[in-house]
C-alpha cells in the first residue's frame, strides 16, 4: 500500500501532553527538558504503509539494512527550537538530510521523523516521487524555516 | 572529475550522464544518473521538500 504524507494522529495528542521537546526548552514548566530529544529520519520503500495512523517507528517496509544504510535512520539536526507566529506553531529541522555512498534496497519515497528518545514514537511521515539511489548521494533539503513552508506545522 | 560507481571511482568523461528535474507542489527534486555501457553505475538524488505537515487545530463549543 502506499505511504501517505502527514502529522501522525498519535503525535498530535503527544503535543499536548508534552512527550517531545523539538528544541530546548526555556523558562517553562519544569517538566520540559532542557535539552531536545533525539529525532531520527528513516526511509521507506514505496510499498511501505506509512500513514499518520503509525504511532512507533518500526522496520517494516523500511530499506533494508545494505548498501550503507541503515535501518533506524539517521540523526535530525535540530540546531532550531520550535516557533510560533500568533496562530501557527512550527519546527524544520536545522540541516538536510544526507545519506553518502548509498545504494537503496528498492524503490522509495517516503521519509519517516520518529523520536528516538521517547520509545521511538512516531512524529511525521513526508512522501516524495519515487526514488532508488546506486551508489550515489541522496540529499534531502527541508522547506524554508518559517510559519508557512516549515517541515512541521501545527495552525 | 571522478564519480562514485558500482565499479569504484571513475571518471565521468567515460560515463553517459542523464539529468531530470521534478517540480510539483510537493518537491524539487533533481537526479542525476551516469551509465557504463548502458549499465546504470551511478545514481543520486536531491530532494528539496516543499509540503508540510500540517495539522489544523479546531476548539470546541460548549
Amino acid at each position: 500500500m502506499a505511504n501517505v504524507q502527514g502529522l501522525c494522529s498519535s503525535f498530535k495528542s503527544e503535543v499536548l501532553m508534552a512527550v517531545h521537546a523539538l528544541g530546548q526548552g526555556t523558562g517553562v514548566p519544569a517538566h520540559t527538558v532542557s535539552t531536545a530529544d533525539v529525532i531520527k529520519a528513516a526511509l521507506f520503500l514505496v510499498t511501505g504503509s506509512r500513514g499518520v495512523a503509525d504511532t512507533v517507528y518500526n522496520t517494516t517496509g523500511e530499506l533494508a539494512g545494505t548498501g550503507n544504510y541503515t535501518q533506524g535512520g539517521i540523526n535530525v539536526t535540530m540546531a532550531n527550537a520550535p516557533s510560533t507566529t500568533t496562530t501557527i506553531g512550527w519546527f524544520n529541522p536545522s540541516a538536510s538530510l544526507v545519506w553518502n555512498n548509498l545504494t537503496s534496497s528498492g524503490a522509495f519515497d517516503c521519509v519517516v521523523l520518529y523520536n528516538s528518545s521517547q520509545g521511538n514514537k512516531e512524529i511525521s511521515v513526508h512522501t516524495f516521487s519515487s526514488q532508488s539511489i546506486t551508489a550515489g548521494t541522496l540529499t534531502l533539503t527541508m522547506p524554508a524555516s518559517d510559519s508557512s513552508n516549515a517541515l512541521i506545522r501545527i495552525a | 572529475m571522478m564519480v562514485n560507481t558500482t565499479q569504484g571511482e571513475m571518471d565521468e568523461s567515460l560515463l553517459e550522464k542523464k539529468t531530470g528535474v521534478i517540480d510539483n507542489d510537493i518537491e524539487h527534486t533533481e537526479w542525476i544518473e551516469y551509465y557504463l555501457s548502458g549499465e546504470l553505475v551511478h545514481r543520486s538524488a536531491h530532494i528539496t521538500l516543499k509540503e508540510p505537515a500540517v495539522a489544523l487545530s479546531a476548539l470546541g463549543g460548549f
